[in-house]
């Protein structure tokens, strides 16, 4: 089945009852796909709204009035959704948000590419505010992690982002839907009339300064448990790897058959696959350094994760960084020539 | 054991179905499977392709930079990919409109008349059944009845008719001597 696709029916499945995006290459069959299943399920709403910036705020009302919600777009369309996005973390509202990343910046094409990652781990908008990032790397993936994001959204009330790339959109592998875990959310906030308790009220504008600091020091609060709590991570051939690849989603894929070409030139090289980048597996990777001293990151843009891997070794270890940005995917066998050449220098 | 296929030629002539019909089969027997089909900026009388790679473990790209194997359903297809072919590759060409050779002397190359047999089984479209008839032949992988049954799951019910014609076109593909 197809990742797009693919992460429309694990939606679905994870109880998404509203949808709204609007049209953009290569998340398109994602969109085309909630079209024509949300009315296989009772409640479920499909809107295509006039734009991207409407279909953000269309789900932060779905989200407020207790729906789980998602909207999907790809790299230009996700920067339009930013102001949602902030405002959303603001309100403390779950929401799910996919970016089926095309190369950047500007309109850039329609290609691959993993430029948005700064955009993604840093907030995206304006204000004090993290969200959490799921990187996949496969189909099976997009599924497992679609319908963890609502969960991970719930359970924190704050935007999740799906962070994947147009091969994982437009790829088609075989896929297996897990069983859904049934929702567990506050209904606190829920904005479906008062009934006979408090009125209930959610806001992002709070003009008195204290009031604000608290609210930042309450949402800093909380992405101190999700740092501590939600890393996720995956290692390949690692044991005994004298150089480290840290890849995710479509190039670490790329790193694992490069690994297995290297491995059998005799090059002990193994891979550290983040599958959260934000919370990014700092200590996972300061960990390794203490018998690691090569890392190599590999990324399919000029250079964003390397700075995330730098801060993680505090200038221990020695860090390269390999990128080919711009749409342009490579090769195993390109890779593990870079590997061989750090190798060699080494 | 890692093979890797292009299937490219004319928009319309079903070459995206092929290779899904092909994914979809070695699926169902078991495989690793990714399929890769081009996308985007295409136009109507352009160009498709898409890539199956199929393998006995984890897949790590879904991009042929060496495919084993070849496809061509027309000429600008042929000269696009031919040097890409691994050594010692196939090609699988349809003859009935590719009039002349690959360059490449070191592959096995399988002409396929796919377009005429597939007219004069009453139906041009299905010349992509036809081609795969000899691909699934000579590749080996899967057996013509675990790709029939690919077939029919991505048919479906709603066009269960065009069966019968699809069955045709793949054992007069299957059974030509090439």
């Amino acid at each position: 089945m197809q990742g797009n696709r693919v992460i429309g029916e694990a939606a679905i499945r994870a109880g998404c009852r509203f949808y709204a995006g609007y049209p953009i290459t290569p998340q398109n069959e994602l969109t085309e796909y909630m079209a024509d299943n949300m009315r296989r399920v009772k409640d479920g709403t499909f809107i295509q709204a006039e734009s991207e910036i409407a279909a953000i705020n269309m789900v932060l009302g779905a989200a407020a009035a207790g729906a789980r919600a998602m909207t999907s777009s790809s790299s230009p369309g996700i920067s339009l959704k930013q102001e949602g996005i902030s405002s959303l973390a603001a309100d403390e509202l779950p929401a799910v948000i996919v970016n089926i990343m095309r190369g950047g910046p500007g309109l850039g094409n329609i290609l691959p590419s993993q430029g948005d990652y700064f955009q993604a781990t840093r907030g995206g908008g304006h204000g004090d505010y993290r969200t959490v990032v799921l990187a996949p790397a496969s189909v099976q993936e997009l599924a497992d992690l679609t319908m963890d994001a609502f969960d991970l959204a719930d359970r924190y009330r704050n935007p999740v982002l799906i962070l994947a790339d147009g091969m994982m959109g437009q790829m088609s592998e075989p896929v297996e839907f897990s069983e859904p875990a049934p929702r567990e959310y506050p209904e606190c906030y829920v904005l479906n009339g008062m009934g006979k308790g408090k009125s209930k009220f959610i806001r992002g504008l709070i003009l008195d300064a204290i009031r604000m600091e608290e609210h930042n020091w309450k949402l800093y609060r909380k992405y101190q448990v999700i740092t501590q709590k939600e890393v996720r991570f995956e290692t390949f051939w690692t044991d005994d790897a004298e150089i480290l690849i840290v890849a995710y989603g479509t190039a670490a894929r790329i790193a694992k058959g490069a690994i297995k070409r290297s491995r059998e030139m005799g090059i002990p090289v193994g891979l550290i696959r983040p599958i959260t980048l934000w919370p990014f597996p700092t200590e996972v990777i300061r960990s390794f350094a203490e018998r690691v001293e090569n890392f190599l990151v590999f990324e399919m843009n000029t250079g964003q994760m390397v700075e995330d891997v730098q801060l993680a070794l505090g200038g221990i270890g020695k860090v390269q960084f390999y990128g080919r940005p711009g749409g342009v995917i490579p090769t195993p066998a390109e890779l593990a020539k870079v590997i061989a050449y750090h190798v060699r220098k080494k | 054991m890692i093979r890797k296929t292009i299937f490219a030629g004319f928009g319309g002539q079903g070459v995206l179905m092929m290779g899904y019909i092909y994914a979809h089969a070695v699926m169902n027997e078991g495989y690793h499977v990714t399929y890769l089909p081009s996308y985007g900026v295409e136009v109507r009388g352009g160009t498709a392709n898409c890539t199956v790679a199929v393998s006995d473990e984890e897949i790590a790209s879904p991009i042929a930079s060496e495919p084993d194997y070849l496809v061509v359903m027309n000429k600008p297809s042929l000269y696009t990919y031919q040097n890409r072919v691994a050594p010692q590759g196939s090609i699988f060409l349809n003859s009935s409109i590719i009039d002349t050779s690959p360059t490449r002397k070191d592959l096995n190359i399988h002409a396929v008349p796919a377009g005429d047999m597939a007219g004069q089984l009453g139906n041009p479209r299905v010349l992509n059944i036809v081609m795969m008839g000899s691909f699934i032949k000579k590749t080996g992988l899967i057996t013509p009845e675990a790709f029939l049954k690919g077939l029919k799951q991505i048919l479906g019910e709603k066009k269960k008719s065009a069966m019968e014609i699809n069955r045709k076109a793949f054992a007069a593909g299957y059974e030509l001597q090439i």
